[in-house]
């Protein structure tokens, strides 16, 4: 039976993967040959595409080093804050904690779009416009789904361990980052991992906080470059910046791919 | 101080960072854009109270307003059940004890990982009529196939070809749900003389259910917001027929500086979201199998 699943998955993964393999194609391709999608093997391959993408056009370095600044910002502030309210829901006992958890949940599913005009106006009083703030600070503050995937966490570390640093004398913060921290260093990485992706591949945000050219992220530099929508576009050094902007979280992915399967199971088995 | 007492304040000061920035970021906002949807404003001036007369714009004279809701229930409407029917099918593909299987999973997650910039750029090229991959493949068949991007009628199905492209979460949700079944219940199937496709009716689907549900309302409410594709492949063209609702608040918001009626979009958006979700949740209880065996 086996060999019936790999036939019918065959021309699906090739269908999945072909347009990820004209990007890579394209990139590589003289003006003439752009013609051609069907010639998949560029002949010449022209490396030198890449460089003309990333500095003849748009100044890419800064977008990306702009893009790490935020991303790294925003796996500090995911991964500390998670992993503290965390341990607020799955250890301590206080009331309303289940109500507030149910709260918790619930504003996942707020569109960021209802959020934005008052977020905007808000860090535009802050005058927080034009700079990262508004993409890095909320995250300290905890993301729903990050507490929520660490909590999951938490939950399957028996409670002896903390009742034994408790009977010791330890503090709740001590026990925290004493006990729970080392113990929960997959689902830190998994936090991490997530968060970086997101803040990386996110687009409208920093469309409406960020307008001038030099603070600019990866996906709105890209954005930029396509220029005009009926513009005659340049394929080739489109598809090469397309290429480098997508490559860290590729990297990511195939580095750590437990952890990114781990975190998108996790999230679905909410039961 | 009772050791009950202790650790509740000790429960609060954990929380405290979320429960500030749930404040701050989520219950102000919505408050403030309840405000905003009864006001004018520019962002030069004040706001400036106007009662209802940005929902009386939006219901009655705006056309445009039910073209982007028309459009956003479109998308939803094609891209939540291709999303679950795909999906589930390639999870039960992927559901299998085959050499290899980890280089097919990696190439239908692969899409859902990239920026959603990115998959638009390049699908931008992939549907080029002139340089695109698509339509000199079609050529080969005899087929000439139409100018997608730029006519009305493919315009809205091309982009949700595009979110279908990346399912690779709801792929994984279910693959993960699959490998929670136990293997009894097959075998049981089995020896009562079920064939593939009656264990599929019998087993599979309703232990599924809940996964199913998960994903419907996750995907609901993901699909709602679509925003990128539109903006950047299509600019919401043409004539309109990739206006979708989120694309035209940021429209209105930030390209027309017209807060005041961008937050009253913005509330019944919410509003939307908000008894979609309820229905789904309420009729959950007529087609979701909660018991675990």
């Amino acid at each position: 039976m086996n060999w019936v699943a790999v036939i019918i998955m065959l021309p699906l993964a090739i269908v999945w993967v072909m347009p990820l393999v004209l990007m890579i194609s394209t990139s590589l391709k003289d003006q003439a040959q752009i013609f051609e999608p069907s010639r998949l093997v560029p002949d010449p391959v022209l490396w030198s595409n890449y460089p003309r993408a990333l500095f003849g056009f748009l100044p890419f370095p800064t977008f990306f080093k702009n893009s790490l600044i935020i991303s790294v910002a925003v796996v500090i502030g995911d991964v500390l804050s998670a992993s503290f309210v965390a341990y607020g829901f799955a250890r301590l006992r206080f009331p309303g904690r289940d109500f507030l958890f149910l709260v918790l949940l619930s504003t996942m599913m707020i569109p960021f779009a209802v959020r934005m005009i008052p977020l905007f106006l808000v860090f535009k009083q802050l005058n927080w416009i034009n700079t990262f703030f508004p993409l890095t600070v909320p995250s300290f503050f905890g993301t729903p789904l990050f507490i929520f995937l660490v909590r999951q966490f938490y939950l399957s570390i028996p409670q002896e361990l903390t009742e034994v640093a408790r009977v010791d004398g330890a503090s709740e913060i001590r026990i925290w980052w004493s006990v729970m921290l080392p113990l929960t260093r997959p689902a830190m990485a998994v936090v991490a991992i997530l968060a970086f992706q997101q803040s990386w591949n996110d687009f409208l945000a920093p469309l409406i906080y960020l307008n001038k050219p030099d603070m600019f992220t990866a996906t709105l530099g890209l954005y930029t470059l396509i220029g005009g929508l009926d513009a005659v576009q340049p394929w080739q050094y489109l598809m090469a910046a397309t290429l480098v902007t997508i490559l860290p979280v590729v990297i990511l992915f195939f580095a750590a791919q437990r952890y990114f399967i781990q975190g998108v199971s996790v999230s679905g088995v909410k039961g | 101080m009772t050791a009950a007492r202790r650790e509740a304040l000790w429960g609060f000061f954990f929380i405290s960072p979320w429960l500030i920035g749930f404040l701050l970021f989520s219950i102000f906002p919505i408050l403030s854009v309840f405000y905003l949807g009864f006001t004018k404003y520019t962002v030069l001036q004040p706001p400036q109270w106007i009662g209802l007369d940005n929902y009386i714009e939006m219901f009655t004279a705006d056309r445009l307003y039910f073209t982007s809701l028309y459009n956003t229930a479109y998308y939803i409407a094609l891209r939540v059940p291709s999303w679950i029917v795909i999906g589930l099918f390639l999870a039960m593909l992927l559901n299998r004890d085959i050499r290899g299987v980890t280089i097919f999973r990696t190439a239908f997650y692969l899409p859902t990982i990239i920026p959603l910039v990115a998959s638009s750029v390049i699908w931008l090229l992939l549907l080029n009529p002139q340089v695109g991959l698509l339509n000199s493949g079609l050529r080969q068949f005899g087929i000439v196939a139409p100018n997608w991007l730029r006519d009305p009628t493919w315009a809205k199905p091309a982009i949700v070809a595009l979110g279908v492209w990346q399912l690779g979460q709801t792929m994984m949700i279910f693959l993960a749900g699959l490998q929670e079944i136990p293997q009894q219940l097959y075998e049981a199937a089995e020896i009562d003389g079920a064939n593939r496709i009656q264990q599929f009716f019998a087993v599979t689907l309703p232990m599924m259910t809940p996964t199913i549900y998960f994903n419907t309302v996750t995907g609901v409410i993901a699909a709602f917001q679509v925003f990128g594709p539109a903006f950047i492949m299509t600019g919401g063209g043409p004539v309109n027929s990739t206006l979708f609702n989120v694309l035209y608040l940021y429209r209105q918001g930030f390209q027309f500086l017209r807060m005041g009626y961008a937050s009253a979009m913005a509330v019944v958006l919410f509003l939307l979201v908000l008894v979609l979700t309820v229905i789904i949740v309420r009729t959950s209880d007529k087609w979701v199998r909660y018991e675990r065996i």
